[in-house]
């Protein structure tokens, strides 16, 4: 159970360095589905088919996995944008930033004051990575859409932190993230809506340009 | 020791052009074709071996130089690898840097005797080339140390030693895993296949590997031919010992498993050529870089 788990994360990790070198939007989109999926595959790696973790491990999986890329790619036709990323930053900068944030994190997690049994995992570091990853990707890329993919990532990071405390947090704090989750997205796709309707484009450095 | 030696030129020099045969075969069968017979290679190169040498006189010595230096370095390579679980014939403390930088010279060779010629095309392909394989050879250094820290040697016959089977079953599976992906990638590059560089096209503006060789012809071409094949099994003795570290004792299996392997591996490159296009050419350093984190990543995995 132990090594699924590990190879789980490790391609989180792996998908974390697509995402940020891929030049192609539904590519990144497919990316961080396939990353939810995996990640909704973790509480029952870990904690074994107790209701709670198969409970758990669904709702992730609908709305990670399925819904929210659905809906984004669903976004991407409806919109008619341009398939590519447009980062603010080039393709290899970015891949080298992400590897170091990724050493980083795993430097990092060895000196934090863990509980024993989640010392020199591969938890610790993958949330951290994961959670920086996203932070990267909301700052790099000029488009309404990869924006809300770098805040998914980031809420995957989350997901893998909440995962290690889901004995001792009740299924209704976890249900209580996911639908912010939800909710966050929605709220994006209203904005991105209302950006494209505005400015015909998904540009994100339009709305700067307002305030002179 | 001088039967180990002989068997590892035997397997080299005897099945290193099947292998071209067993990838061109593979297409074929993928495009519904029949496809050129498995022993086509070895035709080719008795008929380029019959012709006549032809140099154009504006070349030097260092133009004739290329063939030989490229069919020369491979087979020194090969004595330094162990095939599958035949341990490699000459091996030495830190063989695993000479190893990365014959390629290197070979390379070297390869791209001055196509600038010898003084054309245009084949001075753009050399630089295609050495930009290319200056950024493949971090990752193959860095998936080297991997291994090297994982069997606590520096010679690539403890590199590839019986440790393997174990360390797959251990905590540093995942680690050996990225370096396999990587070294097959550098396998792909380096050997200028398919979706790095197309070894048949002919169009000067796309080719990168067979721009340089346009103006040699007869044997010399011939050598280029032998050594660009033996060169494609070296390095992938690399990745078949890596992904099939069985050990059975005999050297007649242990041959076989190795061979076996080997075919496998063309039966994959034959693959890849069927189902990939060709990246564009901006693209094939950012997945260099890529390749290279990946493998910094699997040193990071090991070292903590």
């Amino acid at each position: 159970m132990f090594g699924l788990s590990n190879l789980c994360l490790l391609l989180v990790i792996l998908l974390n360095f697509f995402t940020l070198g891929s030049s192609r939007l539904v590519a990144c989109i497919r990316a961080v589905a396939l990353q939810g999926a995996l990640l909704a595959l973790l509480p029952i790696l870990l904690h074994g088919f107790s209701p709670h973790a198969v409970l758990l491990a669904t709702i992730a999986l609908l709305l990670k996995g399925i819904f929210i890329p659905w809906l984004l790619l669903r976004a991407m036709n409806e919109v008619r944008i341009r398939r590519d990323v447009e980062p603010l930053i080039g393709y290899v900068p970015t891949l080298i930033l992400g590897a170091l944030i990724t050493a980083a994190a795993f430097i990092f997690a060895d000196f934090l004051p863990l509980q024993p049994q989640h010392q020199g995992g591969l938890f610790i570091p993958t949330a951290l990575a994961t959670l920086s990853a996203g932070f990267l990707l909301l700052m790099t890329r000029r488009k309404a859409i990869t924006q809300v993919l770098g805040y998914l990532m980031l809420e995957n990071g989350i997901f893998v932190f909440g995962i290690l405390l889901s004995e001792a947090m009740p299924l209704l704090v976890e249900a209580g993230v996911l639908l912010d989750l939800l909710v966050g997205i929605f709220v994006m796709g209203i904005v991105m809506n209302h950006i494209n309707r505005e400015f015909s484009s998904l540009n994100t450095e339009r709305l700067s340009a307002l305030k002179e | 020791m001088a039967s180990r030696l002989l068997l590892h030129l035997v397997l080299l020099l005897c099945c290193a052009p099947l292998l071209q045969g067993v990838i061109v075969k593979t297409k074929a069968l993928f495009a519904g074709r029949v496809g050129a017979p498995l022993l086509q290679p070895y035709r080719d190169l008795a008929r380029l071996f019959r012709k006549g040498f032809v140099f154009s006189r504006t070349t030097t010595w260092v133009f004739r130089a290329g063939p030989v230096v490229g069919l020369t370095v491979p087979l020194l390579a090969a004595l330094l690898i162990p095939f599958g679980a035949l341990p490699a014939p000459l091996s030495f403390e830190g063989d695993l840097i000479l190893f990365v930088y014959l390629f290197a010279l070979a390379r070297f060779f390869t791209a001055a005797a196509a600038l010898d010629t003084g054309s245009s095309f084949e001075g753009m392909g050399a630089a295609r080339e050495v930009t290319f394989s200056c950024l493949a050879e971090p990752t193959l250094l860095f998936a080297l140390i991997v291994l090297a820290k994982l069997s606590g040697g520096l010679s690539l016959n403890s590199l590839l030693g019986p440790h393997l089977t174990t360390a797959w079953r251990g905590p540093y599976a995942a680690a050996l895993g990225l370096i396999l992906v990587c070294l097959l990638v550098v396998l792909l590059v380096e050997n200028s296949r398919i979706p790095f560089d197309d070894p048949n096209t002919h169009l000067e503006l796309t080719m990168i590997h067979e721009v340089m060789v346009l103006d040699h012809s007869g044997p010399a071409f011939g050598m280029i031919l032998y050594g660009a094949a033996l060169k494609l099994m070296v390095l992938g003795a690399l990745v078949v010992r890596l992904a099939l570290p069985w050990q059975t004792g005999s050297w007649f299996f242990d041959a076989l498993v190795f061979v076996g392997g080997q075919l496998l591996l063309a039966v994959l490159i034959g693959v890849v050529e069927s189902i990939m296009a060709r990246l564009r050419l901006v693209r094939i350093p950012q997945i260099l870089i890529g390749t290279t984190l990946i493998s910094i990543f699997a040193l990071v995995l090991v070292l903590r």
